[in-house]
């Protein structure tokens, strides 16, 4: 029985029809998926290696991606490094085996199981999603702070044992002229966020309050940790160089470290959550075509399959997105 | 039909899938492991200027890669043709790609870190 229904040339059995065989031995519709695949394959390590351009550029410089993303749901300032990614990645791949569970039911012709294991490969990729928002959310609130310095770099704070310390714990808010605007006092549509509560006056305050207190420097040492200054350079450093609070991640500037490191973030995991997010809606589709019997009463599962190779694809990228993004 | 198989192959792919799972499972759990533990040995020692680290997850990643395509996407059934027209397209542009931008990416951070401008201010 034929995959597909392709549309009849009339020029079958002579030489220039195209003759019975199927290039490369596959049906019309798993060929093309395949070259979707490698053409966007291409793309995302386009993405990768300019990641890996900027890294090489920044070499001494980067962040180091477990002092970034160490957050795990319900575990409020305990360092957890990666343990959540970690979790993501495990959510991913098992919403791949019910994937690859769900085309083999399919080759089985049994319904009922094809519509089970879709319908939690399509609950692993929404779980997937809700994963990747919190992380954003996290990425973009950020935890500590920091001060930009003149030159676009930026410069952290660490306490007497070189741990990290928040820009909200020694210093403290000074009273100042603007309001927050709130919908309450205006148009009901307008309103802004909180106002950055800590200007570079507070921080340069509080720093010269506490005597234990360091600056930490984007440089990487040669035992691979962040460069902590002497109590002088700090000062100096702070006094000299500093231009402003940064609180949290956008494009243009992060506490992290080098600015380039959030607008790879968001490109990269936006784009490959791009993918699970449409890899969700074509499941969601082919799910309901399933329900209503369209494969049934077509003899073939085939679309279950293509809609699988897709899916299993999204899994291979976050593969590579996680050992690049999140280990190296 | 294209899926007439018996019983006895389909029991075959089940285990194979849950096989896959199962070191697929094992393999992120001993990069996350070592992401976390950082082993100084293998932090600290290089081999053509990638440390032992990098290496093994980079390996690793690639293991995972190929039990993913070949397993879960059904490569090892499709024709020998179609394999080489996925792999082998993806590996050598890659590659090169990849060659191409780090190559680049440390000669432009020797010229920043050599250079007599400072960057820092």
């Amino acid at each position: 029985m034929e995959a597909t229904t392709v549309v009849k040339t009339g020029t079958e059995g002579q030489a220039w029809g195209g003759g019975e065989e199927k290039p490369l031995k596959a049906s019309y519709g798993k060929l093309m998926m395949w070259f979707f695949i490698t053409s966007d394959a291409l793309t995302f390590s386009g993405f990768l290696a300019a990641y890996g351009f900027s890294r090489f550029k920044f070499i001494e410089e980067w962040p180091i991606a477990d002092e970034v993303f160490n957050h795990f749901p319900f575990l409020h300032g305990v360092d957890a490094p990666m343990y959540y990614v970690a979790l993501m990645t495990f959510i991913l791949i098992f919403s791949s085996v019910t994937m690859v569970l769900a085309v083999d039911a399919g080759h089985e012709m049994k319904k009922d199981k094809v519509v089970t294991y879709m319908a939690l490969t399509i609950l692993g990729g929404i779980i997937f999603l809700g994963s990747q928002a919190w992380e954003w959310k996290n990425f973009i609130h950020g935890e500590y702070g920091a001060v930009e310095t003149r030159s676009g770099k930026i410069i952290q704070f660490v306490d007497a044992d070189g741990d990290r310390i928040a820009l909200d714990e020694f210093a403290t808010a000074s009273p100042k002229d603007r309001t927050q605007h709130l919908a309450k006092n205006g148009i009901w549509f307008s309103s802004e966020p909180s106002l950055n509560t800590l200007v570079l006056e507070d921080v340069k305050r509080g720093f010269e309050a506490n005597e234990t207190l360091r600056v930490r420097t984007m440089q990487i040492t040669e035992e691979g940790e962040k460069e902590i200054l002497t109590r002088e350079e700090s000062l100096l450093k702070l006094n000299t160089s500093g231009v402003g609070v940064i609180e949290g991640a956008n494009l243009s500037q992060n506490e992290y470290g080098a600015p380039l490191f959030g607008g790879f973030f968001f490109f990269i995991t936006g784009f490959h959550g791009f993918h699970v997010l449409s890899g969700v809606l074509i499941l969601i589709i082919v799910f309901f075509n399933v329900l209503v019997g369209t494969y049934e009463k077509r003899g073939s599962y085939e679309m279950v399959e293509k809609v699988g190779l897709y899916w299993h694809f999204v899994d291979l990228v976050w593969v590579f997105v996680f050992t690049f993004f999140y280990l190296v | 039909m294209a899926h007439d198989t018996t019983h006895g192959v389909h029991a075959g792919a089940k285990k194979r899938i849950w096989q896959v799972f199962i070191i697929l499972s094992i393999l992120t759990i001993v990069e996350v492991g070592l992401g976390i533990l950082k082993p100084d040995f293998l932090v600290h020692n290089d081999l053509v200027s990638l440390s032992f680290l990098n290496w093994i997850f980079i390996v690793l990643t690639i293991v995972k890669a190929y039990y993913i395509v070949w397993a879960f996407m059904h490569m090892e059934q499709e024709s020998g043709s179609l394999r080489r027209v996925v792999v082998w397209t993806g590996v050598f542009l890659i590659s090169y790609l990849i060659a191409i931008l780090l190559i680049e990416g440390s000669y432009i951070q020797e010229i920043y870190s050599d250079g007599y401008i400072t960057w820092d201010f």
